[in-house]
């Protein structure tokens, strides 16, 4: 009887190999946190030391398009305006969205409703190998296709918005097109029959049904490919013109805060105005791609509700 | 397993009016034979149970009456319905299916509200006549016995529904279209029995105007409602006949051995 009692009581082998499991998941965890805490801390006092140690004022920051962090205006305030990059960041982002998804809802269509099985498993390696593709060679294609080509249908240099959206929209295409076919594959079976049953041709069924039941998991697909064209730095900056300058049109040379951080961050110092202001431009896509975040759970939510029971 | 003699057959001549009939359908799944020469004659405004073991065939064989095997099954012979082979190819399936509506097991509605899902194929074929919606909203929901439980929630989730009155409501689904047939594939297998027997009381009041066709597992299930029963055994019609007669005096061994439980 006591020999079952000093058991009880006892660590055995497999509590203790029950205690060593837990001790490493936690400490894996704490290490992405702490990781994670320690790039928010650090882009976030280095891009605050501009408004802070620097004296720049934020909302110049954000409304101003002079940016020359190395001189002073007629005041004496560093000109660090950050608008121009701002706005062709987000022109890019929205124009790439909005060519990319009909395209990329369309082909996930197809492969999920309309092709048959052998056409979907040959669609697939090819929208993976979309993916795949270095951003390098995106960017080398764009420079030696898309530049001349929108040189020579608009004039000017090429160089702008119009060929980053499109060198972006071939990018983001895979990336909304493999989201939203786990969307709509997650659609149940049943939906499909109901509809096909009470006389509802294809059209109607995918329209109706389909793209509705799948709607907040299009939308998840859309934002994340905004996110990836929004923080997409080298293929850009390969075609975009970097001249920071207010877009006047589609096809005026600009700069977008990625392509800004890339071809700047080698020349600045540490420490000195010209570098935190790069810093500050990184805080604005952290703070951006937090956002992208925010809004893909918070359309999960909603999507999870309405399909409660 | 005993095995049983595929040519016995006996299917009875139908004298009434015959809503919808098959002549030698068979069915392949890739290189495996699902159905043989199937032949029924289905009497109008009756229900026809279709009873059988699991494997049967006899929910692809009901599949095949309005076309849900397309796409998934390979399906020869004729399906005549209204002196036209509904099985050929320059058929409008999306016509057919208006006409031969259809229930399956697991209550299927829209994750909408339940009037949108009863108008749902309405406004699909262009019915847009306020008036005429909401008519054919009501005596759809009433004549699968709905109404009066759900009158007041109509712009509620259908998926807030019991198990049992989602399956009513897509009965009411099936109907608001005015179907001259109603398909249904073991309709009351996931519910309990007092949904049950309101769906069952839904299906003999509804055969005054329509056509019924039901697979069901249930033996007591096809003895209550139906008015012609087919067993099914392996891919094979082995006996179709007034459902008294099936249930009181079988003329085939295999018929007669699955009723009694005695089979396999």
């Amino acid at each position: 009887m006591d020999d079952i009692q000093t058991r009880l009581q006892k660590s055995s082998r497999a509590t203790r190999q029950d205690y060593f499991g837990k001790v490493i998941c936690y400490s894996c965890i704490g290490l992405i946190i702490l990781l994670v805490a320690c790039i928010l801390y650090f882009i976030a006092s280095k891009g605050l030391a501009t408004f802070t140690k620097n004296g720049v004022n934020f909302w110049n920051f954000l409304t101003q398009s002079d940016w020359k962090p190395g001189d002073v205006d007629k005041y004496g305030n560093p000109q660090v305006g950050a608008l121009p990059m701002i706005v062709t960041s987000f022109s890019v982002t929205i124009l790439a969205a909005l060519l990319a998804t009909p395209f990329a809802i369309g082909t996930a269509i197809f492969m999920t409703e309309i092709a048959n099985k052998r056409g979907a498993k040959f669609l697939q390696p090819v929208i993976e190998l979309l993916v795949g593709i270095p951003s390098v060679v995106y960017g080398f294609i764009g420079l030696s296709l898309i530049v001349p080509f929108i040189r020579g249908i608009f004039g000017g240099t090429g160089f702008g918005i119009l060929s980053g959206t499109l060198v972006l929209f071939v990018m983001v295409l895979p990336t909304i097109t493999s989201l939203s076919v786990d969307s709509l594959k997650s659609v149940p079976m049943h939906y499909r029959q109901a509809s096909l049953a009470l006389g509802a041709t294809r059209w109607q069924t995918i329209y109706k049904v389909i793209l509705k039941a799948a709607a907040p998991g299009l939308l998840t697909a859309v934002i994340f490919g905004m996110a990836r064209a929004f923080g997409e730095a080298l293929a850009v900056q390969m075609v975009i013109g970097n001249a920071i300058l207010m877009p006047k049109n589609l096809i005026s040379p600009a700069s977008t805060l990625t392509s800004k951080l890339t071809t700047e961050i080698g020349n600045t110092v540490m420490g000195t105005l010209p570098n935190n202001a790069l810093w500050s431009l990184a805080l604005v896509l952290l703070f951006m791609s937090l956002l992208f975040n925010l809004i893909v759970r918070f359309i999960g939510r909603r999507g999870n509700i309405k399909n409660e029971r | 397993m005993k095995t049983y003699d595929f040519n016995q057959q006996y299917i009875s001549k139908i004298e009434q009016e015959v809503a919808l009939s098959t002549e030698n359908v068979q069915v392949h799944y890739g290189k495996s034979h699902a159905i043989f020469d199937a032949s029924l004659d289905f009497p109008r405004f009756q229900i026809t149970s279709l009873i059988g073991a699991s494997g049967s065939g006899k929910s692809t064989y009901l599949r095949c009456l309005n076309r849900m095997n397309d796409r998934i099954a390979q399906v020869d012979g004729k399906i005549l319905y209204r002196n036209t082979d509904i099985n050929s190819k320059n058929i409008n399936v999306y016509e057919v299916r208006r006409h031969i509506g259809m229930v399956f097991q697991r209550p299927n509605p829209f994750a909408k509200s339940i009037r949108e899902n009863i108008l749902f194929a309405l406004r699909n074929n262009g019915i847009n006549d306020k008036k005429e919606l909401q008519e054919r909203l009501e005596t759809s929901l009433r004549d699968a016995a709905l109404w009066d439980e759900v009158k007041d929630d109509l712009d509620k989730s259908a998926l807030a529904l019991s198990g049992g009155q989602q399956q009513r409501l897509c009965i009411a689904r099936s109907i608001a279209m005015h179907p001259d047939i109603l398909l249904l594939d073991e309709p009351a297998s996931a519910l309990d029995p007092i949904s049950t027997s309101k769906i069952e009381e839904t299906l003999k009041l509804l055969s005054k105007n329509y056509t019924i066709i039901i697979v069901t597992h249930n033996m007591q299930q096809a003895s209550r409602i139906s008015d012609y029963t087919a067993f099914f055994h392996m891919g094979h019609i082995i006996e179709y006949n007034q459902t008294k007669n099936i249930f009181t005096a079988p003329e085939i061994k295999a018929t007669e051995d699955y009723i009694s439980g005695d089979f396999g």
